[in-house]
This record gives structure tokens, C-alpha cells and sequence, in this order.
């Protein structure tokens, strides 16, 4: 078959191919971000898939160079933001490793109440999602209620949901409230709260014959492959490595709390849905450790909300108002004069979709030399094309939201 | 694959039993739970005629403070503009004549403060690096505007109503979050 079309520029031989070719984004309804595959069809199968990044890059790496290390948190908000404290917590304890700064107990704990609750947000936001990708949409409207709840509680504490820049380095900006602690109670609550919400999405969800059908298979790596990309977090796990920083590089205290590892067996969709249902219980269990331990602190411990460095962390309102000394920390600190020494630090963090690392150079000036962040949708999105070939379509879209792709972390 | 700590729990993937195989169970259950929620309370709000309340801390719009005497406390100092990631925060300070000490409280204040509400992040970081107790974020959000440069707020759209001349919209303005200052 040969016919000339002089007035549109087609690519060589895509007349005669027998293969259609498919643009999946970059802003399509299924894809949750902005996402761009390129996707050979034959029929309903896809032959080949080529990704695109870049979309909403926005050169945060760059931006970081010329920013003091506390203007650098609200960047780390839009990464991945669903889960934006276990961000904000990644940066500090990376800027505590540079600078020396050792953090209370207390503040350790308070933390991981933070991140392990950030870490249930976005888990349930992408089961809830792979859920409503394969035509099961009232699971996400219940727990999105919990959502919205956690997202309370961060408010309570920094008074912002979404992208929260929670904390400070050295601690938090701010002890929490005892309506942060109420509302946490009711999050906790096992009859009215989210273990009972998360029962009935189970029941739900988990042994449901068409979800099963529709994920078991779906998109499937190996552990050997997904260890070769670099896989982390629960995408790795549902593989069936057992690998979670949180264990093999504790930080923030997380040696002190009793948890297991879930792991899968093919790196189906349907493993890293148990994965994730099966961390988010997990995950409750460490806050109600850490609820416990925090409220073991008496007196004057039980106020500590930072670690006493006033080279970094900035002095109180008042004190800065009233006294000559905190007033000049406070301006060397807005500054950006606040010490920081020379040297090169790696830290990484147990993201909620996977070990989200900072590696953070320092000539001694008042910002970074080099930030790099190790984003885990970046290497997941790698693997994509391998794991949608020869499937169908609709399940390239399941693969995509149990992979938990966020655009904003992908991109940076 | 060799397991790397003891820590591990499988998931667990058995195969489906006969009932599970069934479909009209399942689908049974699934209807059960998504009717059993006609019956409890909704978590919606009928947002534009109720609001939920907020925190004391939220971080809405900004608002420029003034004393109790209905002083500007704002001395242009400019912390707030280096604090600002999203550089939104512009301003020019100028000398307070004599005969101006009832507008401004200290001698030098902002001629011109204008903050770039397309550019911020609410971030809160211009709330915390204010040495004076000027700028505080408020709890008004989803400014709605039909241009651009609507959207730059000046200094008189920022500030705060005096306390002197309106106190009843100063202190709806102030919400529960921020305490007037009683230092100077």
C-alpha cells in the first residue's frame, strides 16, 4: 500500500505498519500526573512502550544551590507529595548529619509518629487508587476520610495539609497540641478509627474474586530485575526482598520500635497491594509504639520538641523580641550565615514508595554546592516500559498506580 | 531469594476457595458494606455556606499586623523577602517623619510592601522570620480575582484594619490565631 499524503509530515513506514500508536499522556485522566508513554498497539496488546520524563521538571536540584538549607524544605514538599513529612524529616536528618546536630528522643519519636502517618496517607492513597483503576470505586471515598484526617493533624502541627514543610532542623517548629494528640486518639481508635476502616476496605478488596483476577499477573518483575533497576520500598518488597532502610540503616530512632517486613512472591499489582495494605498495619502498629514511648516522657522532658542547637535551630518569638543574643541568631539563622561546614553527606529515608535518598555537598558556603535527591518513582519509571510489554492496555494503567508513580517526585 | 533480616512476613497469596469463586457472594458483601454507609453520618461539608474550623496555626494569606494603638509594626527590615523560597516578598523602607509616630512604630518603615500571591507558597517561613511581629499568616485562603496583577497584593490591601478606627474587623481579621503584641 503506498499513498502519498505531501501535506502531512508522517514518519517513515507508518503507513504500512500494522501497529497503532498510542499517546498515554502526558495529561491523561488515567495516568494520576503527568506521565507520557508512547505506547506500539496491536490491537488491545502493547508491543512497545517508549516513557518520556521531563514534564514538570523543575530543576529543583539547581533551585537548591542557591537557597540557605532551611528555604530548601519547601521544595522537598512538592516531591513526593503525598507523603510530604517523610520529605521534610529526609532533608533535616540529612542536614543534621552534615552539621552535627544530635536530636531528644522525643523528638525522634514525634517524628516517626509523622512519617509512619504520612506513610499510611500514601499507601492508602494508592490502593485506594488501584482500586478505582480497576472499577472499584467506593474503597477510596471511605478511606479518604482518613486522609483527610491525618491531613488534620498535620495541620494542627505546621498548619498546612498538603505541602506541609513540617519541622525544622533540630526538631519541630512547635510542640504538638492536645488537639494533634485527640485527633490522633481518633485516628487510632480501633472501632471508629482507621484500623476498622482499613478492616472493611480489606474485606473490600483482598480475597474479591474480580480484583484478585484483575491484578494477580498484572505487571509483574522479578526480583533479580528489580534489583538490577535499582528497585526500593514496596515495590522491591512485593518482589520478595526483604530491604527496608528502616531496618538495615535506622534513623530517627526506628531501632527502638518492633515491626516486620511484608514481602511478596512475582511483583505482581496484586503483591504490592498486600504489600502495602500489610505496611500500612505495620505502620500503625509503629505509632501506637511511639504514642507510648512519647508519653512516657515526664516534666520538663515532656516539653522538649528540639534539640538544643541555637546555632541552627531559631530561638523563640519572644526571646528574639526581648533578648540582644537570640535576636543575632535569629538573623544569622533568616540569613542563611548559620555555619555549615565542609564536607559531603548521603542520607537516605524509607520514602513511602521507596528509599528516598539526599546526597548533599558542602564547600562551607551559605548554600549547597550540589544536592542530588534519589527519587525512587525516577527508577521505578525506568522499569515501566518492561513491565507493561505484552499486556493489555488497561492494565498498563493498574501497573502504573500500584507502582505509586507520583509525577512531582519523578520529575523533581 | 535469601531472606536479608528476620523480620520477613509473607503476604499471603492463597488461592481462591470455592465460595470466594463464587461471584454473587462477593458481590453480596461489597453491595452490604457500600449500603451499610447510607446510614452514617456524612463526613461532607456544604463548603461556600459552612466552613470547617481551622487550626490556630493555619497558613492562609498574609496579613500585615499593627499594634494595639493601631501602629504599623512592620519596619522593613527585610527578613521576610530573604526568607521567602518563592521570592514573592518585594518592599521599600522609608525615614517616619515627625508628626507620623501615631502611623508607624519605629523610625523606619515600609513605603511600599507588596507580596506576589501567584508566587507564594504559604510556606510560613516570612510568619517565622519576622522580627517585629509584622506579618502573620491568616486563615483566608482561594483569593479569586479576574487579572494577573490583581493578584499582587499592596500595602494596603495586606494590612490589617486599624484597631483604633474598626475593631470588630480587626479582630475578625486576626481569627484565633495571632495575639496582639504587648511589646515594643
Amino acid at each position: 500500500m503506498s499513498v502519498q499524503h505531501d501535506h502531512i509530515l508522517l514518519p517513515e513506514g507508518s503507513l504500512e505498519k500494522q501497529t497503532t500508536t498510542l499517546n498515554l499522556g502526558p495529561t491523561h485522566p488515567a495516568t494520576h500526573g503527568v506521565f507520557q508513554n508512547i505506547l506500539e498497539l496491536d490491537g488491545e496488546r502493547i508491543m512497545k512502550a517508549t516513557s518520556t520524563v521531563g514534564y514538570i521538571h523543575r530543576a529543583f536540584e539547581k533551585i537548591a544551590e542557591r537557597r540557605p538549607l532551611y528555604q530548601i524544605t519547601p521544595l522537598t514538599d512538592r516531591l513526593n507529595y503525598c507523603s510530604s513529612p517523610i520529605n521534610n524529616m529526609g532533608w533535616h536528618l540529612t542536614c543534621e548529619k552534615l552539621l552535627g546536630v544530635k536530636t531528644p528522643k522525643r523528638v525522634d519519636y514525634m517524628r516517626i509518629i509523622i512519617m509512619e502517618l504520612a506513610r499510611i496517607s500514601d499507601h492508602l492513597i494508592c490502593n485506594s487508587i488501584v482500586g478505582v483503576d480497576s472499577g472499584a470505586y467506593s474503597g477510596f471515598l471511605y478511606l479518604m476520610q482518613f486522609r483527610e484526617l491525618i491531613y488534620e493533624i498535620y495541620e494542627e502541627i505546621c498548619g498546612s495539609r498538603l505541602t506541609t514543610n513540617i519541622g525544622r532542623i533540630g526538631g519541630f517548629e512547635r510542640n504538638f497540641t492536645a488537639v494533634a494528640w485527640e485527633k490522633l486518639d481518633k485516628f487510632l481508635d480501633e472501632k471508629t478509627g482507621y484500623p476498622a476502616q482499613l478492616r472493611e476496605f480489606e474485606k473490600l478488596f483482598t480475597r474479591n474474586r474480580i480484583f484478585m483476577e484483575r491484578t494477580i499477573g498484572c505487571g509483574p518483575i522479578s526480583a533479580e530485575r528489580a534489583m538490577n533497576y535499582g528497585f526500593t520500598g514496596p515495590n522491591l518488597r512485593a518482589a520478595g526482598v526483604d530491604y527496608d532502610v528502616r531496618v538495615h540503616s535506622p534513623y530517627s530512632s526506628y531501632e527502638d520500635f518492633d515491626f516486620t517486613i511484608p514481602v511478596g512472591k512475582t511483583g505482581d499489582c496484586y503483591d504490592r497491594f498486600l504489600v502495602r495494605n500489610e505496611e500500612m498495619w505495620q505502620s500503625l502498629s509503629i505509632i501506637k509504639q511511639a504514642y507510648a514511648k512519647v508519653k512516657e516522657f515526664k516534666g520538663a522532658e515532656a516539653e522538649i520538641y528540639h534539640a538544643d542547637v541555637p546555632a541552627y535551630y531559631l530561638p523563640e518569638k519572644k526571646d528574639v523580641y526581648t533578648k540582644m543574643e537570640a535576636l543575632i541568631y535569629h538573623f544569622k539563622i533568616i540569613m542563611g550565615e548559620a555555619e555549615m561546614p565542609v564536607g559531603e553527606v548521603y542520607n537516605s529515608v524509607e520514602g513511602a514508595n521507596g528509599e528516598l535518598g539526599f546526597y548533599l555537598i558542602s564547600d562551607g558556603g551559605r548554600t549547597p554546592y550540589r544536592l542530588h535527591f534519589r527519587r525512587p518513582c525516577f527508577i521505578y519509571y525506568q522499569a515501566y516500559p518492561e513491565l507493561i510489554q505484552g499486556g493489555m492496555l488497561s492494565d498498563a494503567v493498574i501497573t502504573m498506580s500500584s507502582l505509586n508513580l507520583i509525577a512531582g517526585e519523578l520529575d523533581a | 531469594m535469601q531472606a536479608l533480616t528476620n523480620r520477613v512476613k509473607e503476604v499471603d497469596r492463597k488461592p481462591l476457595s470455592f465460595m470466594e469463586k463464587m461471584y454473587l457472594p462477593a458481590i453480596l458483601k461489597g453491595m452490604f458494606i457500600t449500603f451499610s454507609h447510607i446510614f452514617k453520618k456524612k463526613p461532607t461539608i456544604n463548603y461556600p455556606e459552612k466552613k470547617r474550623p481551622f487550626s490556630p496555626v493555619f497558613r492562609g494569606m498574609q496579613i500585615l499586623n499593627r499594634d494595639e494603638e493601631g501602629r504599623e509594626n512592620c519596619t522593613a527590615c527585610g527578613l521576610c523577602a530573604v526568607a521567602c523560597p518563592a521570592e514573592a516578598i518585594t518592599m521599600e523602607a522609608a525615614e517616619r517623619q515627625p508628626g507620623e509616630e501615631h502611623l508607624y512604630r519605629e523610625e523606619k518603615y515600609a513605603a511600599k510592601y507588596e507580596i506576589n500571591m501567584l508566587r507564594c507558597i504559604f510556606c510560613g517561613l516570612c510568619e517565622e522570620a519576622c522580627p517585629k511581629d509584622a506579618i502573620y499568616l491568616s486563615e483566608s485562603f482561594a483569593p479569586a480575582d479576574y487579572q494577573r496583577k490583581q493578584f499582587v497584593y499592596n500595602k494596603s490591601e495586606l494590612l490589617i484594619p486599624n484597631p483604633k478606627e474598626d475593631p470588630e474587623a480587626y479582630k475578625k481579621a486576626l481569627g484565633n490565631r495571632a495575639k496582639p503584641t504587648t511589646n515594643a
